[in-house]
């Protein structure tokens, strides 16, 4: 393939067929499949005895998980692929790795792939540390030669020697995590595809792991990493896929893919500007003079939001909360504007409003601006409308040099004087 | 990164190791089947290898296991059908070596079967998660059923020389039919694998046939007890054929080859292979979908 393509894919769509309504199973029984060819050959008969014409529709309905994707990926990216649950990114990586085919399209791939959709898939709890790390190997993809290799890097990694020929059920489970995930770091394909394995670990094995997987794309190889942690896809990632209901939604720059996810988020994708009602329009809202949630915003900065909002009715005694909320809807702080009752009639009115808030306020992670407006206590005029999404990244105040997430709805500047006596 | 220095980074061995372009799209697995099962070949081996070193981990008398099934087996058929229902033996066979060597086959034939078509569903994890050929998964219960089928051969050339029976120079074609039994129960085996994942029935209906089996095949007692006119129809089990074999092996003159009835269960042989790879290989593709 040209222009160092690495994977590409090509109208590339994945059907399951599900039994309609409450016959849907797990497993089918033998039975079932015999008594449901009789009924269908009983309703067939009595049809053709009443003259119609036999009825031969499938008891089935296709269900597209993947649906006309496609994408180009290029040797040494690291791609963020992210989307809601259901959204299709693991069906996407179940055909990349090869464990179902695609119903439709095609995929090219240059190169090797390896993938750690679980860690410590095949692992054998009855069988040593050092029979697993074989047993995990080969099960990857690799060739004994090349575990022999690479054994004594392997359990360095996961720092596992002195429990090495102890049967792996008796590890605890943090050993067996990072034994199994120290396997597949070693593999080396040109691409590595990740599934939400950032999860587990205690701090300091995650860190080793994105610098595994820095290490990993700075030889030149490709990750796909997908994960629900934004502030991890935009730390790790240069550019990203988006899907949305089996569609790919968006694929560039890793910022505006977690702006166009979090709008996707909102249920019914309606948070894109302009917005509100018969009464007010939000038109635009700016972050730092340029276009909300295009950059990844510093803590350490001061934010700077204007929003234009235009009033189309004539209301009196208005305020306007502006509510800052957290992906799990929890309220970090919300601001009010009162327009003042002076201003008398003003049906038509434009405002720009803007926000100046101070720096080292805001936590890593994303918040979402809501607007509403009331006349307090008395009506309603605009409920929480969606404005923008801000997404701090790439800052560690809480003082550890360690990549996490730290608690909290804000993170204010706070200067600690510590006394020992 | 620019052009110049990935060249500069990519060792020599990363690009020898380099696979060529793969292309997924409906239908093309099919294509490079062989070749796929052809480079998973360390899988096969290293799956069979885990299936032996956990089969008696964690149990008293560990691979004693291996010697006690068939050596009781052989005692109560050998009460049962000689002592009590007085068969004879052909010549001067023991009978218990005639119940032996028909036990050999039987159990091989049994354990792969019962063993491979629980194999997918055990494995569901990987099946779930990793690709490689499918058939792997049953083929390697193959070898396991071989090494507990080596100790019961261990325990044949003890009783050889408890009994002072000198085996035939046929003794020098078993290892033919031992590759014959293991390809006799693979296409069964495979069949019922693969239907397994779909219909879970075929895990009650294992223990049935493994049951039925051991007295609808000739493993009590010789095949020459069967009336002449039925031998034909009943060689078409495949097993007699292959149990036949084994006896003619082991107890030479006494236990002569009926020709036409061996041919016969070759032919089923090759007919369940046949059926059981095909099936197989249509189904695999979806196995991910339905386990």
């Amino acid at each position: 393939m040209s222009d160092n393509v690495i994977i590409r894919a090509e109208g590339l769509g994945k059907m399951y067929e599900i039994g309609r309504s409450a016959e849907r199973q797990r497993y089918t029984a033998l039975r079932d499949v015999l008594a449901g060819g009789t009924r269908n050959a009983g309703r067939r008969i009595r049809d053709f005895a009443r003259g119609h014409a036999p009825l031969t529709k499938p008891r089935t309905e296709a269900f597209w998980a993947l649906k006309d994707v496609d994408f180009d990926i290029r040797q040494g990216e690291v791609v963020g692929v992210i989307g809601r649950n259901g959204a299709g990114k693991s069906t996407l990586l179940k055909i990349l790795s090869r464990i179902t085919e695609p119903s439709q399209g095609r995929v090219t791939i240059d190169g090797r792939v390896a993938s750690l959709l679980e860690v410590g898939t095949g692992f054998h709890p009855e069988l040593t540390g050092r029979e697993n790390v074989y047993l995990n190997g080969a099960i990857l993809g690799m060739t004994r030669g090349e575990i022999r290799r690479k054994f004594d890097e392997i359990v360095d990694f996961a720092a596992v020697e002195r429990f090495i020929d102890t049967p792996v059920k008796r590890y605890s489970s943090g050993m067996y995590v990072r034994l199994a995930f120290a396997v597949a770091a070693h593999l080396e394909p040109e691409i590595l595809v990740i599934d939400e394995v950032l999860a587990v670990g205690d701090v300091e094995f995650q860190k080793k792991c994105l610098g595994k997987m820095k290490e990993v794309s700075s030889h030149g190889r490709t990750v796909l990493f997908v994960s629900h942690n934004l502030a991890a896809v935009s730390a790790l990632c240069s550019t990203s896929l988006v899907f949305d209901r089996g569609n790919l939604a968006f694929q560039g720059p890793v910022s505006s893919a977690i702006d166009t996810y979090l709008c996707l988020s909102t249920d019914d994708g309606e948070s894109c500007l302009p917005a509100g009602n018969s009464a007010i329009t939000i038109r635009s809202c700016t972050i730092n003079t340029t276009a909300a949630g295009v950059e990844p915003l510093s803590s350490r900065d001061p934010l700077r939001i204007d929003i234009e909002i235009e009033q189309l009715v004539n209301i009196r005694g208005a305020r306007y909360v502006f509510s800052f909320y957290r992906p799990d809807e929890a309220l970090a702080f919300a601001v009010a504007w009162h327009v003042p009752l002076a201003a008398g009639e003003n049906s038509g009115e434009r405002y720009r409003v803007t926000l100046n808030l101070p720096p080292e306020t805001f936590n890593y992670g994303s918040y979402r601006l809501d607007i509403r407006c009331a006349r307090p206590r008395v009506e309603m005029i605009l409920p929480n409308t969606t404005v923008c999404h801000l997404n701090f990244i790439g800052e560690h105040r809480h003082g550890s040099t360690v990549y996490e997430d730290w608690p909290g709805a804000m993170l204010p500047r706070c200067d600690l004087d510590v006394l020992v006596h | 990164m620019t052009g110049v220095t990935t060249e500069v980074e990519a060792p020599a061995e990363k690009v020898a190791h380099r696979h060529a372009t793969l292309v997924l799209e409906p239908g093309r697995a099919d294509r490079s089947y062989w070749r796929d099962l052809w480079i998973y070949r360390e899988l096969f081996a290293i799956l069979a290898w885990r299936d032996v070193a956990v089969r008696y981990k964690q149990t008293v008398v560990g691979v004693a296991w291996a010697a006690v099934r068939p050596l009781m087996t052989m005692v109560i058929m050998t009460v049962v059908f000689h002592r009590v229902a007085k068969l004879p033996a052909p010549g001067d066979t023991p009978y218990a070596i005639l119940v032996f060597a028909g036990l050999l086959p039987w159990l091989l034939f049994s354990t792969i079967l019962s063993e491979a078509s629980a194999s997918l569903v055990v494995n569901a994890n990987l099946v779930g998660k990793v690709y490689f050929p499918r058939i792997i998964i049953p083929s390697a219960t193959a070898l396991v059923a071989l090494v507990d089928f080596a100790v019961s051969l261990a325990i044949l050339a003890g009783m050889m020389v408890w009994f002072r029976f000198a085996p035939p120079w046929q003794i020098l074609l078993l290892p033919f039919f031992v590759v014959l039994a293991v390809l006799a129960s693979l296409g069964p085996a495979l069949l019922i694998t693969a239907l397994n994942v779909k219909y879970r029935d075929f895990r009650y209906i294992i223990p049935f046939i493994v049951q039925f089996g051991l007295y609808l095949a000739p493993v009590g007692y010789s095949s020459a007890m069967v009336p002449a006119q039925w031998r034909f129809w009943y060689s078409l089990n495949p097993v007699v054929g292959v149990i036949d074999g084994f006896r003619w092996c082991i107890l030479g003159g006494n236990s002569p080859l009926y020709l036409p009835g061996f041919v016969a269960s070759l032919g089923v042989v090759t007919l369940f292979l046949w059926l059981g790879v095909t099936y197989f290989r249509r189904t695999e593709r979806t196995f991910a979908d339905l386990i």
